[in-house]
């Protein structure tokens, strides 16, 4: 229980960096933190005690095996969150071109 | 258990200098950090194949980011609400965690998932597919329609980075 | 005498880049042999594809646009991940011969623990691998093009 609990306090310090910090790139990396932490809670949620890989070696029996379905999913939400983030660095290198600054509330300053 | 809770806390630490940081490329770089902990924890929960990605995902994350860095730093400005503002923050995430705390006792134990469909996987995989990783065969048999996805959502994303980079009116005259 | 140096020095210094020539052609390997044992191994074309993606990237950040571009070029790059993108629908579809979309519709599935098994599962490895490495490089390449660009001007 204690883990999923500090998994959690891991998603609010990128929630605050996300809702507190003025840099684009420091708001992009609270999202990475956000990211991680969901990843992580999602293997937790899967995990079984004395479980193994699920994977088959040659002359096994045991079939104790941790949860296959949480994991797929991750599997996928790593790539796609990595493509998501270089879409974002995208944005934010183009608001800098055009304002010269990162700051979010200067950008709003310069509108129209 | 222990080592589990260790690599945590770990991670937690990292992160708050990923916040609290004031130049760009240390804050990038203990965000390599928090990743990396999440990798060993994907080793410590049994799970190698995410384990690997991650590692691999981590440092193409890490170039990009510092390809973006290279620019001017921001100074910690204490503007007239700074105060108003971070208790505001604060406020509302300790209420977060209050609701996190009451909800987790809904969840299942950890170390004791329901394993439902997972039940059925794990013993007719072998013979329905004959993949002896069980993360591949869900991923491209059971479950292929996820990856259909995401291949869509990685074309988007490479489309949407390469509309958003594009020059915009280089032979118009300004006006 | 220092104008010709420049010309020379087109990327990182001499050394990174021997080391690169070493390296790069067994990382590309390493992220083939993980494509195609991904139904046997840990792996797959999702951490097979990042690897893959990674050496190019490797190539461009030691040697310069010029070079990795000549591997690789982005007409090329553009096919391939339709490439990708059309070998997944194709077996995809193919499924219907079985039944319905997306099955795997192989009579036998081999013997298992050979790297000739699995029916349709090593083949959409390597579709998901190449979508996934070609669009990770193209990613990188309109990044890295852009600030080329700016600077020329």
């Amino acid at each position: 229980m204690s883990v999923y609990f500090l998994c959690l306090v891991l998603f609010s310090i990128g929630l605050y960096c996300v809702l507190r910090r003025r840099n684009i790139i420091k708001i992009i990396i609270g999202i990475s933190i956000m990211e991680y932490a969901v990843n992580l809670f999602f293997i937790l949620i899967g995990y079984r005690w004395h479980g193994r890989a699920p994977l088959l070696s040659q002359n096994q029996e045991v079939l104790r095996m941790v949860d296959p379905i949480p994991q797929e999913l991750i599997l996928i939400s790593i790539v796609i969150g990595l493509s998501v983030l270089a879409l974002l660095v995208a944005i934010a290198i183009k608001i800098f071109d055009k304002y010269n600054t990162f700051d979010i509330t200067k950008i709003r300053k310069l509108k129209g | 258990m222990l080592e589990l809770q260790l690599l945590l806390l770990f991670m937690i630490s990292a992160a708050i200098i990923a916040v609290e940081a004031k130049d760009m490329i240390s804050s990038v770089i203990a965000l390599g950090t928090v990743g990396i902990g999440l990798c060993l924890g994907f080793l410590l929960l049994k799970a190698p194949d995410l384990a690997i990605t991650q590692l691999v995902a981590e440092i193409l994350c890490l170039i990009i980011l510092i390809r973006a860095t290279l620019k001017q730093d921001l100074p910690l400005v204490r503007d007239g609400r700074w105060f108003f503002n971070t208790f505001s923050t604060l406020c509302f995430i300790v209420i977060f965690l209050i609701f996190v705390f009451l909800a987790l006792k809904e969840i299942s134990v950890f170390g004791n998932p329901e394993m439902k469909i997972a039940k059925e996987i794990l013993t007719g995989s072998l013979d329905k597919t004959g993949a002896t990783n069980f993360i591949t065969s869900v991923i491209l048999d059971f479950r292929a329609y996820d990856t259909l996805g995401e291949a869509t959502i990685l074309f988007a994303a490479v489309i949407g980075v390469a509309a958003v980079m594009r020059k915009i009116g280089r032979n118009k005259p300004r006006a | 005498m220092v104008d010709s140096n420049k010309k020379e020095e087109i990327g990182m210094s001499f050394m990174v880049k021997t080391v690169t020539r070493l390296t790069a052609v067994v990382i590309l390997l390493f992220g083939i042999y993980i494509v195609l044992h991904g139904h046997i191994s840990p792996g797959g074309g999702f951490a097979g594809g990042l690897i893959i993606a990674l050496s190019f990237v490797q190539v461009m950040i030691a040697f310069g646009k010029d070079i990795a571009l000549r591997k690789l070029s982005e007409a090329k790059a553009a096919v391939l991940e339709s490439v990708g993108g059309l070998l997944f629908l194709t077996i995809a579809a193919l499924g219907f011969l079985g039944g319905h979309f997306l099955i795997n519709f192989f009579a036998s599935k081999g013997r298992p623990f050979t790297l000739f098994s699995a029916g349709t599962i090593p083949f959409y490895n390597i579709a998901i691998a190449i979508k996934v490495a070609v669009g990770l490089f193209s990613i990188f390449i309109v990044l890295v093009i852009l600030k080329r660009a700016k600077k020329e001007e």
